[in-house]
């Protein structure tokens, strides 16, 4: 099932959580839901199974709006924060209350106790679980409705690496089976190992609808950084089709689409002195700080044309 | 889909419906210990209190002797006034309790059209409390007669009145208790329901008895522990309401509380 976000708008009060946001999210695959903190993932997600309403434009799952579904809970499964549990209540009771409101068995309750490996705290009460074991509960009730639409918000935090590889095979799977996999993360990394596909988001409005390989591809992934006595003639004699050239600052340069070998020839050729001559590998991290970075309206329309593109 | 590998074979088909979600509640309800030992201790209250008071008055009745004193049943059900606190908070605790803890995401997610939620609250503790609290006050009934036949004091639930008292008791908790869950549910906030509820209840009657007795058939009969509590009196007591009236408009104090309630629960963000 589809989960189509059509110029989706979330206000509280003056500020907008959630601006003008449209995106598909498509299933068989997992698609990655990035943006640092406060970018709106979190209201976006609430806003898409119905705990928020929106200010303006609107979601629909499968084609209908989710509260509309005779088994919301068949159709979407959501982990939105770690804590939607009651502490006084056992790990067991709580996904039992939930199983009853749409007549899942118990043995499917046990089932994604065992799933989610919690079969040795779930009669203890959830006030004393570690936040990995709360993450764990979270996700058990996600899928404890066997659901097309599988949303989870942040789902590694406060995992141990066990754990977080966990999530990682979990995930692969559910999309393996046809599902749609939609996971939050601000953690650029973890995306990049677990999803096919990245929507990113900052302050609310949409930066890059795209596969993995097209973000990473066309983010600036790797450059060098060259100090010269002459950076505007050193800049005309390295232009070229496919390279771009960055005045940083006073005789920097930051070169894109040449190693430092051919840059050094160059100038050694055209005699301009070479002060500083460096390669630089931004990680993937630092190319998704660097697209997510403060100015989001620049960066929205530079990289518009990724989405066509995809 | 290949549902096979998560879902076990031979499930019945899921369906969101209003009965499952009364039995969610009721699964909610008993597995807090809070709600366990609250109710528990509005039982205790009730029979305790009730004892305590025909006690005293047997009591002082050997001293004084003076007619004139408080109707037997009235007095062997005087834990109403305190456990009707007890009560107020279970109802307010049963859905504050999910936005202090941020479970009532996880409830309203699984039934999104969320009024279902509400009435199933109301349904489950207003079963569960008339059935524990109408045990509780022909306890505290038959405990303080018992105690009060030591000065042939008592009074028998077959003389006119007395029954619709005892009775009446559980069914002015009972509503007292869906009051609760109503401004709970409106409040959103433990402490704040609480006061509000608790003010109401006790409060009130006392500021509305320092009034001129002039205002009291105006105004103060009308106010909710006021009305509600005249099913208490098993004969007529001036400036008060008829029993099924008074137990009727305090009805309407409790319905007026919950459908605001539910106007907000729709509209408001989770």
């Amino acid at each position: 099932m589809v989960i189509e976000i059509r110029e989706l708008t979330k206000r509280y009060g003056a500020k907008t959580a959630v601006d003008g946001l449209s995106v598909t999210v498509r299933p068989g695959m997992v698609t990655g839901f990035l943006g640092p903190n406060g970018a709106g993932k979190s209201t976006t997600m609430r806003l898409i199974i119905g705990l928020d309403a929106p200010s303006s434009g609107e979601v629909r799952v499968g084609g209908r709006r989710y509260r509309d579904f005779p088994a919301p809970l068949h159709e979407v499964g959501a982990l939105l924060e770690a804590r939607e549990v009651h502490p006084g209540r056992t790990a067991y009771k709580h996904l039992l209350a939930l199983a009853r409101t749409h007549g899942i068995s118990r043995r499917r309750v046990e089932e994604v106790i065992g799933l989610a490996g919690l079969s040795e705290v779930a009669r203890q009460r959830v006030g004393g679980f570690s936040l990995g074991m709360g993450q764990r509960l979270g996700i058990a009730a996600a899928l404890l409705g066997d659901p097309e639409v599988v949303m989870l918000d942040e789902p590694v935090n406060g995992l141990d690496p066990e754990g977080v590889r966990w999530v990682r095979t979990l995930l692969a799977g559910l999309a393996a089976e046809g599902r749609t996999v939609f996971v939050s993360s601000h953690l650029m990394g973890e995306m990049a190992l677990t999803a096919q596909h990245l929507v990113v988001i900052g302050r609310g409005r949409l930066i890059a609808d795209s596969s993995v390989a097209d973000f990473t591809a066309r983010a600036p992934g790797e450059f060098v950084r060259v100090r010269t006595s002459d950076a505007s003639r050193l800049g005309e004699l390295l232009a070229g089709p496919g390279v771009t050239i960055r005045p940083a600052s006073d005789g920097v340069l930051e070169v894109t689409g040449l190693t430092s070998d051919q840059i050094g020839v160059v100038a050694a050729a055209g005699k301009v002195t070479l002060y500083e001559l460096a390669p630089q590998h931004a990680s993937l991290e630092e190319a998704f700080m660097e697209v997510t970075h403060d100015h989001v309206e620049y960066h929205a329309g530079d990289l518009a044309s990724i989405g066509s593109r995809a | 889909m290949s549902a096979a590998t998560i879902h076990g074979p031979g499930t019945t088909p899921l369906k969101l419906t209003w009965p499952r979600v009364l039995r969610s509640e009721w699964t909610k309800l008993w597995s807090l210990r809070s709600s366990v030992y609250t109710l528990l201790t509005a039982a205790v209250v009730m029979i305790g209190f009730g004892l305590i008071f025909s006690a005293t008055q047997t009591a002082s009745r050997s001293r004084a002797g003076p007619p004139g004193v408080s109707d037997p049943a009235t007095v062997s059900l005087g834990g109403v006034y305190l456990a009707q606190l007890v009560i107020a908070v279970l109802g307010v605790l049963l859905i504050s309790s999910e936005y202090s803890t941020g479970s009532i995401r996880s409830t309203l997610a699984a039934v999104p059209r969320r009024l279902p939620v509400l009435w199933a609250k109301g349904a489950v503790l207003a079963a569960v409390t008339l059935m524990l609290m109408a045990a509780a006050t022909i306890a505290a009934f038959v405990g303080g007669q018992a105690i009060l036949s030591g000065k042939h004091l008592q009074t028998s639930l077959s003389d006119p009145g007395v029954l619709r008292a005892v009775l009446g008791a559980a069914l002015y908790l009972t509503v007292v208790a869906l009051l609760g869950l109503g401004l709970g549910a409106l409040l959103r906030h433990t402490a704040a329901a609480i006061g509000i509820a608790a003010g109401l209840l006790l409060v009130l009657p006392i500021l509305a008895s320092l009034l001129p007795p002039s205002w009291s058939s105006h105004i103060t009969r009308f106010l909710p522990a006021n009305a509600g509590q005249a099913i208490l009196n098993v004969h007529h007591v001036a400036n008060t309401l008829s029993p099924w009236t008074g137990l009727a408009v305090f009805c309407g104090y409790a319905l007026a509380s919950l459908t605001a309630a539910a106007i907000l629960l729709v509209r408001r963000d989770a």
